[in-house]
């Protein structure tokens, strides 16, 4: 028989049997469902029997006594008295992914109109400022993941915003078969850059991202691309990390090229000291590009002018954390103290007026050399009950706005925040918080910030990162 | 410029060196809590480097997933683990983050020891309402020496498997600790017959398989709910409940504040009892026989 015959026999079949499955009627469906139902109830019965007999036998056989010592077998019977065996979902759910849900609202108390913010002598990018004014729902999150094969693991993550809209935060395979401390992960994802990226935003310790995260990486860096982590076979922990994307995300933005847009790198090692102290620190690199990134700037005369950015974006950032707990015990007592250190140096030509609405449009060479920090500390005093506090920093850097500077002023405002925390966590999933800042990132203009947070989880026992 | 190159290249050796595990033929075994980390050592001896990643004084619900831990799970030939979902805070990502295939579950490298015993506590429903319960059952079966017996019968068969050169070593190393805990549970349970109804409270509900295993009676837990702190009006009516029904002695585990057992202690004129709960939890418990006998020393010393 040639093969051609085979395939088409076989095609013919399978029509035969398709044609014969839309002829079934209701009917037929529902004797067979109740046949398979039948089947199933059957062996599950069987196999549960088996299950006891099998714990029996173990039971027996661990613990049987030795002959001359007769009087030690009685609790045996009692430990190993039916249990019910495990109850595996059945049917369409059972390979439902963990879904995790996080719900968040909150009240902000704010001195400044939150609509006027800007940071002075930065320019701005991303979803940043202290959010409205008033009651109002934080972002909700819904999460979901589970292993697609024996190659790959998925995780969706969506975020609904309070104003009804909804985004990806992450979309992203892993490729779990590659042995060696190889792990690829491709689509979106919160790049492994930093110490705080990864983190989503309902994990932090305050309300809001540092100020440096807010000005160089617009909140918390995204990308859209492939991620590859490598763990080096030492005691030592030792991890390197390289990415590509797409490099849409703010400092980079859209610019309709081929190729990759971004690029990340980073290096984090850790350990611990003794059973009480663990520590992580790492550096990190981004570079990006970006084409006729808009913002608005207060020129010398006083205008809001329309400013271009297109050019070349590095962002360097040390980071460490390091974290206490008596004998690694968490229970009572615990500290932890985290910074990050941000440079970032942007080379480019920046267009002035850009949509030409005051008639001076001009473009000529930028670079500006510009440093960011925060150091924060968190303590957990007694059980459930923590308080921290934040110091964040920014150093406008040298700006050389070229020609430019004839309506452009340099900055050498150094913006910065203070801030307090303090948090009540009845349990693993719920968390209520009251945060107070001082922040002042215009000149002479202080925002004095008071927040009352809540963070509820439910679904899935998510495991948070170190 | 090229001898800085140099300098350079030989600290990167050096650290490169410094960091690398000695070349070793023997089975990397990372074992999650110190019960599994005894039990690996033996019963394979030499033939294993066992990595335990918690000790005895922290809370096992409460486990991050630190750096050191993604190290060694890197390394692993096999992860020893409680299961029943009391590592789900940290193991699952310790175990995505490490790139090792091997010791994922499913794989020959992954061994839960909750499957391998009757769980006890199943809980009849699933609601956080309840507070930190676990599907499949109280997950704190190191407490009955019978679960270790069943745990070390899987555990060696793993071994063996993973390493069939030395199969007819882990095997000997089996039956000798299999005649060894034979005996010493028929003397524990020799010695603590006396224990057989004593009524207790306990801080956690850490001890059912304890409970179950001496025949005591549990007749109250310090804690409202499961892994909620206790608070003084629940602890107010604790008291209230046991001067109806006396106690003998408050128990909790070494890992946990003395503050609420003391309280209901001082009040109740009953003996506060600190009991290891695992390997390394007192001076007296450095290996699992010594975790039994110290357990029942002080449970006797309790109830008197």
């Amino acid at each position: 028989m040639s093969r051609p015959f085979l395939v088409r026999s076989a095609l013919a079949l399978a029509l035969i049997f398709a044609a014969d499955v839309r002829a079934a009627t209701d009917a037929d469906f529902a004797e067979i469902r109740d046949q398979i139902r039948q089947l199933k109830q059957s062996y599950e019965a069987r196999i549960d029997a088996l299950e006891q007999r099998l714990k029996n036998a173990e039971a027996r056989a661990a613990t049987a006594p030795p002959a001359t010592q007769p009087a030690t077998t009685t609790p045996v019977a009692a430990s190993t008295a039916p249990a019910p065996a495990p109850s595996a979902a059945a049917g369409i759910a059972a390979f439902n992914p963990a879904i995790s849900a996080v719900l968040q609202g909150r009240y902000a108390n704010l001195s400044q109109d939150p609509n006027a913010y800007r940071i002075a002598g930065f320019a701005p990018g991303g979803d940043i400022g202290p959010g409205r004014r008033g009651l109002g729902l934080g972002e909700s999150e819904l999460a979901l993941s589970a292993s697609v094969d024996d190659k790959f693991a998925g995780t969706l993550i969506v975020s609904l915003t309070p104003a009804n809209t909804v985004s990806v935060e992450e979309a992203y395979g892993i490729v779990t078969a590659l042995p060696d401390g190889l792990t690829p992960k491709f689509g979106r994802f919160f790049s492994g850059l930093g110490y705080l990226n990864e983190q989503h935003q309902h994990a932090w310790d305050f309300v809001d991202a540092p100020l440096a995260y807010e000005t160089f990486l617009g909140g918390q860096y995204g990308n859209d691309g492939l991620q590859l982590k490598w763990v080096a076979p030492t005691e030592q922990y030792l991890e390197f990390g390289a990415e590509i994307g797409n490099g849409d995300s703010f400092p980079g933005n859209q610019r309709n090229r081929n190729g990759a847009g971004a690029v990340v790198a980073y290096a984090h090692t850790g350990g611990d000291i003794g059973a009480s102290h663990s520590w992580r620190a790492g550096l990190s690199y981004l570079h990006t590009k970006a084409q006729d990134r808009e913002y608005t700037q207060t020129d010398t005369f006083g205008n809001d002018a329309p400013i271009g950015f297109s050019g070349v974006s590095d962002v360097a950032i040390a980071d460490f954390v390091w974290k206490y707990a008596p004998n690694g015990n968490t229970q009572t007592t615990s500290a932890k103290l985290q910074g990050e250190y941000f440079w970032r140096r942007e080379r480019g030509n920046l267009t002035y007026d850009s949509d030409g609405k005051l008639a001076l449009t001009q473009t000529d060479a930028y670079r500006s050399p510009q440093r960011g920090w925060y150091l924060q500390g968190v303590w957990q005093f007694m059980p459930t009950w923590r308080v921290g506090a934040r110091y964040d920093r920014l150093d406008p850097g040298q700006v050389d706005y070229g020609a430019n500077a004839a309506y452009l002023a340099t900055s050498s405002f150094a913006p910065q925040r203070y801030t307090m925390m303090f948090d009540w966590t009845p349990s693993e999933f719920s968390r209520l918080r009251l945060q107070l800042a001082q922040s002042k990132v215009r000149p002479e203009v202080t925002d004095n910030q008071l927040f009352l947070q809540y963070i509820l989880t439910i679904g899935a026992h998510g495991a948070h990162k170190f | 410029m090229k001898s800085r190159l140099h300098w350079l290249l030989a600290l990167a050796v050096w650290l490169l060196a410094a960091w690398l595990p000695p070349a070793e033929a023997a089975l990397n075994v990372f074992a999650t809590l110190p019960e599994w980390g005894a039990l690996t050592e033996v019963l394979g001896g030499d033939n294993v480097k066992v990595y335990t990643a918690t000790n005895a004084l922290q809370d096992p619900h409460h486990v991050e997933a630190k750096p050191s831990l993604i190290a060694r799970a890197r390394g692993a030939d096999l992860v020893v683990a409680t299961g029943a979902e009391l590592e789900i805070g940290w193991l699952p990502l310790v175990l995505q983050q490490a790139g090792n295939p091997k010791v994922q579950p499913g794989k020959p490298g992954y061994l839960e020891a909750s499957p391998l015993v009757s769980m006890l506590e199943r809980p009849a429903r699933l609601d956080r309402a309840d507070g930190d319960v676990h599907p499949g059952g109280n997950p704190h079966i190191q407490t009955d020496p019978r679960n270790i017996a069943r745990v070390a019968t899987a555990l060696s068969a793993r071994l063996a498997e993973l390493d069939p050169p030395n199969a007819a070593a882990y095997q000997a190393r089996y039956r000798s600790f299999e005649e060894r805990w034979r005996n010493a549970i028929a003397r524990w349970e020799r010695e603590g017959a006396p224990l057989k109804g004593v009524a207790i409270i306990v801080q956690h509900k850490g001890f059912p398989y304890l409970i179950d295993w001496l025949g005591m009676k549990e007749v109250a837990t310090l804690e409202p709910k499961p892994g909620i702190e206790p608070t003084t009006a629940h602890l107010s009516s604790v008291l209230e409940s046991i001067r109806q029904r006396p106690v003998k002695m408050v128990l909790r585990a070494a890992y946990q504040s003395d503050r609420a057992s003391q309280w209901i202690a001082e009040r109740a004129k009953i003996n506060a009892v600190v009991l290891p709960f695992t390997v390394g939890g007192s001076d007296s418990a450095k290996d699992l026989f010594g975790l039994f006998e110290d357990t029942i020393a002080r449970l006797l010393k309790g109830a008197q």
